[in-house]
């Protein structure tokens, strides 16, 4: 047993623990771990790649609304659901949700997959600001979209069947819900870290630091940037459908598409942690999340003032973010250090 | 004298009213260290960023290795074995020299699955080999940006090594840079030419540098091929002379 995996452990046997011993708290705790999610995969394109987007909500928006239809659409026609609103018409027995569910979020995978690959290899083309305004319009159009598509209800919205009474000996649907957002962020987790450490990792840093010379070199930058978005997507779609059902209704701009929220959020989390490293958009999650609950139940009213300037006091003096501080401060902690074991050649200084 | 690598014939380049390259041809032969020289805004960069496709010519063909490549772009040239390096040094500041090294690995035979392995073992070897001959093995994990421009140079040098080109365009290798270590640099140069057997064709404006580097140079002026002629030749070369010193 090394250090990591105790530390891992640790982790795993928390977030196993963790909606059990606080009970209460299970909602909070199953953002807490779609917040994490949230701040991984923005990290990939904003900080390992240095493309700021705005626009990524859209894939967890995308996923939330094809999870729904295809768990409603194979018991239910979608358009007559959606228009009796409010009626007692939509329940499902057990097996049908479940069965709804893992479909729905399959299918919402591929959806997102295609989507980032069909829109990325045109829009990743956009570099710097031009990206982030490009993929900060890309996420509000689908928003509206999605918000002006009678089918799904429009902008009253779609509520997803409830969670049925059956299922209950699974713990609930807190809890159930829980879980699957615990599972999908430690699975995020290992991906991107295992990739990161992969020539694909290196060739996105590559990208980020001088893309010109990149290409210069004879990367395929296009085809690397556009998997990296495929690898969000494909995360981001699948959180999309449990939050729907978890939350229970699915506003297209409040909870699908939410760009002011959930979109800002991503990328708040990800450079409060520390930009373009594997645990500062867990850590900056983590810390942005619990703060943004504590501000919520104590500073009721100020929390939007209380947040702004807990954002306005990490620019200013951690600007790197809490992993880049550490990096900045403790070089040789990292590893970035002069091998003292080799004679310094005097033709190099 | 083999045959050409790199074949330039009557090209062209203009940026609006600024003709910037005018029906310049030059032959590159294969395994030769190849100058090319001219002085300030005569048009050698802009050649430059014509043979690797940096932008479009207007006019001529560029062959590499008989293919034309004149309609490809950047990445593509840079694959079939033509790397540049950059008159402003361009590394990847803030990765640590071995990974530097470990991305300008060939991406030639990169597929959709082997881009998700790691580096294997011989890639770090390698790397750190490279790093060794360009005098930078002690600093391998500092992070690129800090390293000293020289050092930036000579990094850039072992990254275009790593990718195994046939052939190396280099912009100004010895700009900025200490006497002491100007020798450094050419000595690695001529060694990886001879020992690597890469090709070099290289833009300088240090004339006891190329004149000691070169077999062949040419000289641009005003946009133009003026002269060209082993060192020796052009030294004497009254157009030469007066092109770098004014002549009316």
């Amino acid at each position: 047993m090394n250090n990591s995996m105790i530390k891992y452990g640790l982790i795993g046997i928390a977030g196993i623990l963790a909606p059990i011993v606080f009970a209460n708290f299970q909602v909070q705790l199953g953002f807490l771990w779609l917040m994490i999610l949230f701040a991984l995969t923005w990290d990939t394109q904003g900080g390992q790649m240095g493309y700021n987007s705005f626009g990524n909500i859209l894939f967890f928006g995308l996923g939330m609304y094809v999870c729904a239809m295809v768990q409603v659409g194979l018991v239910y026609d979608v358009g007559v659901y959606t228009a009796a609103a409010g009626l007692d018409s939509g329940k499902l027995n057990g097996e049908q949700y479940l069965t709804g569910l893992a479909l729905g979020m399959g299918a919402a995978a591929v959806v997102g997959v295609a989507v980032a690959a069909l829109i990325g290899s045109g829009i990743l083309g956009l570099r710097g600001h031009y990206f982030a305004i490009g993929t900060l319009g890309l996420g509000i159009a689908f928003g509206e979209i999605f918000a002006g598509w009678d089918y799904v209800g429009a902008g009253s919205g779609l509520a997803p069947p409830p969670f049925p009474d059956e299922l209950d000996f699974l713990g609930g649907r807190n809890l159930f819900f829980y879980y699957i957002f615990f599972a999908l962020a430690v699975i995020a987790f290992f991906t991107l870290k295992k990739i990161y450490a992969s020539r694909f990792g290196l060739a996105l840093n590559a990208i980020r630091d001088d893309e010109d010379k990149a290409e210069a070199m004879g990367l395929r930058t296009v085809r690397i940037k556009t998997i990296s978005w495929c690898v969000s997507a494909f995360f981001l779609a699948l959180a999309g459908g449990p939050l729907g059902m978890l939350v229970g209704f699915i506003d297209p701009r409040e909870t699908a598409f939410a760009g002011v929220t959930f979109g800002i959020w991503m990328v708040l989390m990800a450079i409060l942690g520390g930009k373009g490293t594997i645990w500062g958009p867990v850590i900056g999650a983590a810390i942005f999340h619990v703060t943004q609950e504590f501000f919520w139940s104590f500073l009721l009213g100020w929390q939007r003032v209380a947040m702004g300037v807990l954002i306005v006091v990490i620019v200013v003096f951690f600007p790197r973010g809490i992993m880049g501080w550490l990096r900045d401060t403790w070089p040789d902690r990292f590893g970035e250090k002069v091998d003292e074991s080799v004679p310094q050649e005097g033709a190099a200084q | 004298m083999s045959t050409p690598m790199l074949e330039i014939t009557g090209v062209s380049k203009a940026f609006g009213g600024v003709i910037a390259n005018e029906d310049i041809s030059i032959n590159v032969p294969e395994g030769s260290i190849t100058g090319l020289i001219g002085p300030n805004g005569s048009g050698k960069t802009t050649l430059f960023n014509s043979v690797v496709g940096y932008h479009p010519i207007d006019a001529g063909t560029i062959k590499f290795e008989g293919q034309e490549i004149s309609k490809l772009r950047v990445p593509e040239i840079a694959r079939l074995g033509m790397l540049r390096t950059f008159q402003q040094t361009r590394i990847y500041g803030e990765m640590d020299c071995v990974k530097n090294m470990l991305i300008s690995m060939p991406h030639r035979d990169e597929s959709l699955m082997n881009i998700f392995t790691n580096f294997p073992p011989e890639a770090t070897e390698k790397a750190e080999s490279l790093l060794e001959f360009v005098g930078l093995f002690s600093k391998r994990y500092l992070l690129a940006g800090e390293l000293s421009f020289g050092q930036q140079k000579l990094l850039e040098f072992a990254m275009a090594l790593m990718n195994e080109p046939k052939i190396l365009l280099l912009d100004e290798p010895t700009a900025g840079i200490n006497p002491t270590l100007i020798n450094g640099i050419i000595d690695r140069l001529k060694r990886a030419n001879e020992q690597l057997g890469i090709t070099l064709f290289v833009i300088e404006h240090n004339m006891r540098v190329i004149m000691n580097l070169a077999e062949h140079i040419y000289c641009l002026a005003h946009g133009q091929l003026l002269a060209d002629g082993p060192p020796e030749e052009l030294q004497d070369n009254q157009l030469v002379i007066d092109a770098y010193l004014g002549a009316h």
